[in-house]
């Protein structure tokens, strides 16, 4: 009963070192922050180094005028000159028809989402469904176009059914980042417009859907910058047209993935090189763009909570 | 529903929120209406996947019961021929390898650039750094693919061959007999590079979930930083990175012009080559670069049941992804005690 303080630590006058770790430790530490290190750099690499080959070997066509007025009627692949303004044409005109088609269902799709099926199987089902529609290889989208458009209707390869393909796509990032903004939405605002009488489609479509355009445009955005970039539907469903067309239900469309892919076993050619290159700047510009509108939009317009 | 009037509030799944109020039975006619818009858009997103699989199926049918030759198992693919013979064995072997090439390079340099971007970059940095590596996911896939076949994988030789030298007695290592720049070691990488931002994205989300109480544990016990994201960060976020690597396991598979650039066709008469020194074709090439032969129903028919496999497959890989998420919490919309504790926790250290 006497020795009841053995098993307590005896001071021994040497001071704890308490900072110090030992060095396995230490070094394992070490090592995993310099590889955390090395694996960004690493990403870094393609990103410039793609963005560096696009800008270097593309950006001298840009600065021609005739590259944003003219078409590539009648210019072989080995001769020098036209525009892109075919293709630039003809990309916004398919990106837009897809636009105006997925837009107002990716919305709606939200609000049913947030305000109509919150928490409700059927909310959940529909939700599931959009991941697995995110999900959908444009390859997938543009084959089911086609057997639709093509093989079941008989109608002929034309930009409109780009654009419906286009639509599967974009769908899903408008009514994701669209429920992501309702969600934010203050009960508050809601619950004081049902208190002055107001309906609930009034209270949606004047309180909660401007509250969060902001966050409604942010999608519409990165959703146009998904599909521009887009070639698989295009290969499938549209032929490519030198010449401008501005008819999506009439006759074959140029548009800048097709573009490119139009000119790359001619990449020996100094001239097609050049224009595949240029092709390839354009399209990078335009999606950049398109991310860059939708960032700052967002930085704008998030909504404050109190 | 909520805008059903006829329900009884204690009916409603989310009466139990207390959120929302119970405006009694619809009678505006601007309600009936815009509550059947909302309700149809929902329902198109659910026809929209419904149908694609259906109208594939029904394409195809009739071009698999005309198929002369083993669908599943059968490597080769002349759906033109009399009578047409097609299979699917060699396209799911290029797109499931090159994919699983994409995967083993992306995932792990995913997670370090997001344990990057969460716990070890400046604070100021974390977001222009996570901007930075999102703007991959901004080049087209075309460029991607001209890139990559034109740039990347000139440089590539050289350690495909080295790689060829050292492990070519396995068959998946062999050298094949042609020179080629077209390998599915290149156009892996290449995927590898386009999944990267997905993957570094949603495990970015739940890597920052991680309770504060478990990191600041882990440092208050002595651990390093290391160690403490191995301890607290990894296990945390383990299901996360597991989805975020399954979506990016979708997008390699059905990926379609950047493989089809960079991948050599193989002739028709050479001999089946598993390596990944060798060229091939999957399933998402293959149908874009043989666009121009969908002229007779049976042709067509052979490309739709090869779209409708990989429909079927990135929807069981797509919704297993989901399926894990849901379960387990961090980043997952469905609160489960673990995610409401993470979001409390976030609300204190706010």
């Amino acid at each position: 009963m006497t020795a009841v303080p053995a098993t307590r630590p005896v001071y021994d006058g040497q001071a704890l070192d308490l900072t110090g770790r030992s060095g396995a430790r230490a070094l394992k530490n070490t090592l995993a922050t310099a590889l955390i290190g090395l694996c960004f750099l690493i990403a870094l690499i393609p990103l410039i180094w793609i963005l560096w080959t696009v800008l270097s070997k593309g950006y001298h066509l840009l600065l021609e005028p005739s590259w944003w007025t003219e078409s590539q009627r009648g210019i072989t692949a080995r001769r020098a000159g036209g525009g892109a303004y075919h293709a630039i044409m003809g990309s916004l005109i398919m990106a837009l028809i897809c636009a105006v088609i997925a837009v107002p269902l990716g919305v709606l799709g939200a609000v049913y989402l947030i305000e109509y099926g919150r928490g409700s199987k059927s909310a959940r089902a529909v939700s599931f469904m959009v991941d697995i529609l995110t999900g959908v290889p444009s390859i997938v989208a543009a084959l089911f176009i086609y057997a639709v458009w093509v093989t079941i209707l008989h109608q002929n390869r034309v930009g409109f059914a780009v654009s419906l393909a286009l639509v599967l796509l974009m769908m899903p990032v408008v009514l994701r980042s669209t429920e992501e903004m309702l969600k934010l939405v203050p009960d508050e605002l809601r619950e004081a417009s049902y208190a002055l009488g107001v309906p609930k489609w009034k209270t949606i479509l004047r309180i909660v859907i401007p509250t969060a355009f902001g966050g409604i445009v942010t999608g519409v955005m990165l959703g146009l910058a998904r599909v521009i970039g887009e070639t698989a539907p295009l290969l499938i469903l549209v032929g490519y047209s030198k010449a401008i067309n501005t008819n999506p239900f009439n006759g074959f469309m140029g548009a800048l993935p097709t573009m490119i892919n139009q000119d790359r076993d001619n990449l020996a050619l100094e001239n097609a090189a050049d224009r595949v290159w240029s092709a390839a700047l354009t399209l990078i510009l335009v999606v950049l763009l398109l991310n860059l509108l939708a960032r700052l939009i967002a930085r704008f317009s998030t909504i404050k909570s109190k | 529903m909520s805008t059903d009037g006829t329900a009884a509030p204690s009916a409603t799944p989310d009466s139990t929120s207390g959120k929302k109020l119970d405006l009694g039975p619809v009678g505006h006619l601007g309600d009936r209406l815009f509550a059947g818009l909302a309700k149809g858009s929902g329902a198109a997103v659910v026809g929209m996947v419904a149908f694609v699989g259906i109208f594939l199926l029904a394409l195809a049918i009739p071009a698999l019961a005309n198929d002369k030759s083993s669908f599943l198992f059968s490597r080769v693919w002349q759906p033109g021929a009399e009578p047409p013979r097609f299979g699917i064995a060699a396209l799911f072997y290029t797109t499931l390898v090159s994919s699983v090439i994409a995967m083993l390079i992306a995932v792990p340099i995913a997670v370090g650039v997001a344990l990057f971007i969460t716990y070890y970059a400046p604070k100021r940095l974390a977001s222009p750094v996570a901007h930075t590596v999102d703007l991959l996911a901004a080049v087209p896939s075309i460029i991607y693919g001209l890139w990559g076949i034109i740039f990347f994988a000139p440089v590539l030789l050289p350690v495909s061959h080295f790689l060829a030298d050292a492990l070519g007695w396995i068959p998946l290592f062999k050298r094949p007999g042609t020179e080629d720049r077209g390998t599915l070691f290149a156009a892996g990488i290449v995927l590898a590079i386009m999944i990267l931002p997905v993957i570094t994205a949603i495990s970015r989300e739940v890597f920052s979930q991680t309770p504060v109480e478990h990191r600041e544990g882990a440092l208050a016990l002595g651990s390093t930083k290391w160690e403490m994201i191995r301890m607290a960060v990894l296990p945390y976020g383990r299901s996360g990175v597991v989805s975020a690597a399954m979506l990016g396991l979708g997008r390699a598979l059905g990926e379609t012009v950047a493989v089809m650039i960079i991948l050599s066709t193989p002739n028709e008469n050479d001999p089946w080559n598993s390596s990944i020194f060798a060229g091939g074709e999957t399933f998402a090439s293959k149908i874009a670069s043989s666009a121009a032969e969908f002229d007779s129903p049976s042709k067509t028919g052979a490309f739709i049941a090869a779209g409708l496999v990989l429909f079927v497959v990135t929807f069981i890989v797509n919704s297993t992804a989901r399926i894990i998420v849901a379960r387990s919490g961090p980043g997952g919309r469905t609160k489960r005690p673990t995610a409401r504790r993470a979001a409390k926790s976030e609300g204190a250290a706010a």
